[in-house]
């Protein structure tokens, strides 16, 4: 008998004294050593049958991770003497769902949060110190992006979850027919490649579209490779319109020309993938799902020789600029609202998702397209046995920027990106804008939010 | 006569009328109520007041208060005045939207109603299977604009294109239409699917006109020896004219106010050159959480639509006067 089952059964069997016997004890626990002595205790609270926890997360890019996660969801429910619900929704609808739920105080009691929000948000959200100190004395530090981002006034106002490294997924045989047995070190180096790749019918494959993943986290990064930044260290002066920023969108320009799949303007996070699995494309900055996917549709996806793609694809990190080599990946947490009736338990369920034995079941689904919020989980033995080509993802995540850089990632970092003016500043240049005005376009828009 | 008796009656009526009634004494009860018009009058009219004043007044009165306010997402806000409409006016994305809406507005509604009319005149004609053929013209009015336009979507697609793939096999083009990845050519698109949404509920509004044409005109109009373009200008044209306005406003009000299209089809990109009040409101509003700006940005929709609706009301009442 699982534990689950033997947990039903405890629960059918128990009368009312037992249940206050346990539901006590339960209560000295917590007493007396907070969350950190549920942890150690592994005694879950329970709740009274039928509390609904509703929980809302994008559709992960990895199909199995979500079938996992409804899996802990069931078995939390069990656990918990609740009932958990996972909903996944379209990654671009998140703020929408997150914005008319704090507004009409009703709606999922756990959101899923990226990057930053939680700063916009932070008025909504329930202070999850208690949990996130908890975790970290259980696991280890998170990764240097999410004090940043989450931690407001020394209140974690999210719990950090995982990030999604981002990485250039290519063809190595296409790269090596152009001269290249390495993937290019700088942003120079690779439009030369794809230059020729270009030539040969094989453009590089880049978004500038309107979507929340693989747009933003090519631009940026690209941004402040050659020395551009949003504002200065205090956040206070724009300070975009550099001659980093310009070179930058001088490159993507000729980039974009030279070296692109022109239709890129108007992809979402998913178009890049099809394009690159059905043949189309050199490479693209993506998770490690086009890998993934292909190896786990060997059969349906091949290169044109009818071999398995995913034989033929690696990755690399975004290459260096003049300012040296930047990243940007998608950090993920999880807040509870302050408007939710079970804040404790959505408390205790994300402790229960965070427990190392649940957690890891997770992660090891994931195969590597999401890495742990603590930097302990790079050295966990998964590692070891995952494929070659998805290596490089276990510490991509330790150099990576968030949004706002020079200066501190406010809200008003998160209003610059969900309004896509860096993206839209690149996009204007490759449609045909001189850099020089694409840049003062977006300087402007700058303005009006950090200096307004 | 018979006068002379109905002055009589009459007169014995208008003095009873004019008698004071005596005071009868009647139990409070609801049929008592119901036996005073004011009383029913309101009672009739709640429903609907109810109705408006929760669904339409509510949410337009709230829309003016965040306009006028600095309210974010999770934040009271207070009176700024008239400071996001000022600071909508300076964005220049908000330009573009606010230009975009009329462009998308006006090529639409134009080519909506030339084609509908068109369409209306053809299916007016007696034709086998004509009854289905009707039906079938209003599926795509029918069918929920979101999986219509994600069909659209997947045609336009910038490299799985099927309209692309079929161009090329047919040796029309060399290179891809950037259909969805060039500004001008997006918003083409999305006019494209609009008119292809709206064209339905011109034409079966204009063949609903049509049938109520008197046939024996138009017979009468091709003995005098007039033409089909000049029984159409002559005699269609002039006798659709209300209806066409009726249409037209509506249609107006439903394209300048469009969402769900351009959300699906582009989201506004690239580089918000499709973006449309209504989604660039959404995109301010709710996706970077500034309720204040983005309920000012919506707002500049009303202007423009009030003075539409004004319009309309001041020709149906000619109409009437007429």
């Amino acid at each position: 008998m699982g534990n689950s089952a033997r947990d039903k059964s405890l629960l059918s069997k128990m009368d009312r004294r037992t249940f206050i016997k346990v539901s006590g004890a339960v209560g000295v626990v917590a007493a007396a050593g907070g969350i950190e002595g549920i942890l150690l205790s592994r005694t879950p609270p329970a709740y009274a049958q039928g509390v609904r926890l509703h929980w809302v997360r994008w559709v992960d890019f990895i199909p199995e991770a979500d079938v996992e996660l409804k899996r802990q969801a069931t078995e939390a429910s069990i656990d918990l003497g609740a009932n958990v619900q996972l909903e996944t929704i379209n990654g671009n609808d998140i703020q929408a769902r997150i914005t008319s739920a704090i507004q009409s105080g009703s709606g999922a009691d756990i959101f899923m949060m990226m990057y930053n929000w939680p700063q916009l948000y932070q008025n909504a959200l329930v202070d999850m110190s208690d949990i996130a100190n908890a975790v970290v004395k259980d696991q280890g530090d998170f990764y240097g992006i999410y004090r940043p981002s989450m931690d407001i006034n020394g209140k974690w106002m999210a719990m950090p979850h995982s990030i999604v490294g981002n990485a250039i997924a290519y063809r190595k045989s296409w790269f090596k027919e152009v001269g290249f047995t390495q993937f290019p070190k700088t942003f120079d180096e690779l439009h030369k490649a794809t230059i020729a790749l270009k030539k040969k019918g094989r453009p590089y494959g880049q978004t500038l579209g309107h979507t929340f993943g693989d747009a933003p986290t090519w631009t940026y990064p690209l941004t402040w490779a050659y020395g551009g930044a949003e504002t200065d260290p205090a956040g206070k002066k724009v300070v975009l319109a550099s001659k980093g920023t310009r070179d930058a969108v001088s490159f993507m320009r000729a980039f974009y020309k030279d070296s692109c799949d022109e239709g890129g303007l108007a992809w979402d996070d998913t178009d890049n993938n099809r394009a690159f699995h059905a043949g189309q494309i050199c490479g693209t900055l993506n998770g490690a799902s086009i890998y993934i996917v292909a190896k786990r549709q060997k059969d349906k996806i091949r290169d044109d020789n009818g071999n398995p793609m995913y034989l033929d694809i690696d990755h690399a990190l975004l290459p260096a600029g003049p300012a040296g080599e930047q990243q940007l990946y998608l950090s993920m947490s999880h807040a509870v609202m302050k408007y939710s009736k079970n804040q404790k338990l959505a408390k205790d369920f994300i402790l229960w998702l965070h427990k190392k034995e649940n957690f890891r079941r997770w992660l090891v689904v994931s195969d590597g397209y999401n890495v742990g919020a603590n930097t302990a989980w790079e050295n966990d033995p998964m590692w070891q046995t995952i494929d070659e080509p998805l290596k490089l993802f276990r510490t991509a995540a330790r150099t990576t920027r968030i949004f706002g850089y020079a200066g501190p990632s406010t809200a008003k970092a998160t209003e610059v990106f969900s309004k896509y003016i860096i993206t839209d500043m690149y996009a204007k240049a490759v449609q045909g804008m001189n850099p020089e005005d694409a840049v003062r376009w977006a300087e402007t828009q700058l303005k009006g939010i950090y200096e307004a | 006569m018979d006068h002379e008796f109905a002055d009589q009656v009459g007169s014995v009526a208008g003095v009873e009328a004019a008698l004071p009634r005596p005071h009868v004494e009647r139990p409070w009860s609801l049929m008592y109520l119901l036996d005073n018009e004011r009383f029913l009058a309101v009672v009739l009219l709640a429903p609907a007041l109810l109705l408006l004043g929760a669904f339409i007044a509510y949410p337009f009165v709230m829309g003016i208060w965040l306009s006028l306010s600095d309210t974010s997402v999770g934040n009271l806000g207070h009176f700024v005045g008239l400071q996001n409409f000022v600071r909508a006016w300076d964005d220049s994305i908000f330009r573009t939207a606010f230009k975009n809406t009329f462009i998308y507005t006006f090529w639409a509604t134009l080519f909506k109603l030339a084609l509908g009319m068109w369409l209306a005149v053809l299916l007016n004609r007696h034709f086998r299977a004509n009854r289905i053929i009707r039906a079938v013209v209003l599926l795509p009015f029918i069918v929920p604009t979101v999986l219509s336009t994600f069909a659209w979507k997947w045609m336009f697609d910038p490299t799985f294109s099927v309209l692309n793939w079929l161009l090329f096999r047919v040796g029309i083009i060399a290179d891809k239409l950037p259909f969805l990845s060039n500004g001008t050519w997006a918003m083409g698109c999305a006019i494209v699917v609009n008119i292809w949404r709206g064209m339905p509920f011109y034409a079966i509004s204009f063949l609903a006109g049509l049938q109520t044409i008197n046939p024996d005109l138009h017979e009468a109009a091709s003995l005098d020896g007039a033409n089909g373009w000049q029984r159409f200008w002559y005699l269609t044209w002039p006798l659709l004219k209300p209806l066409t306005v009726v249409v037209v406003v509506f249609s107006i009000i439903q394209t300048f106010s469009d969402f769900q299209l351009i959300y699906v089809l582009t989201g506004g990109g690239p580089a918000n050159s499709t973006h449309l009040l209504a989604t660039y409101a959404y995109q301010v509003g709710v996706a970077a959480g500034l309720l204040g700006q983005g309920a000012a940005i919506s707002l500049f929709m009303f202007p423009v639509l009030f003075i539409v609706v004004w319009i309309q009301l001041r020709y149906v009442r000619r109409l009437e006067g007429v």
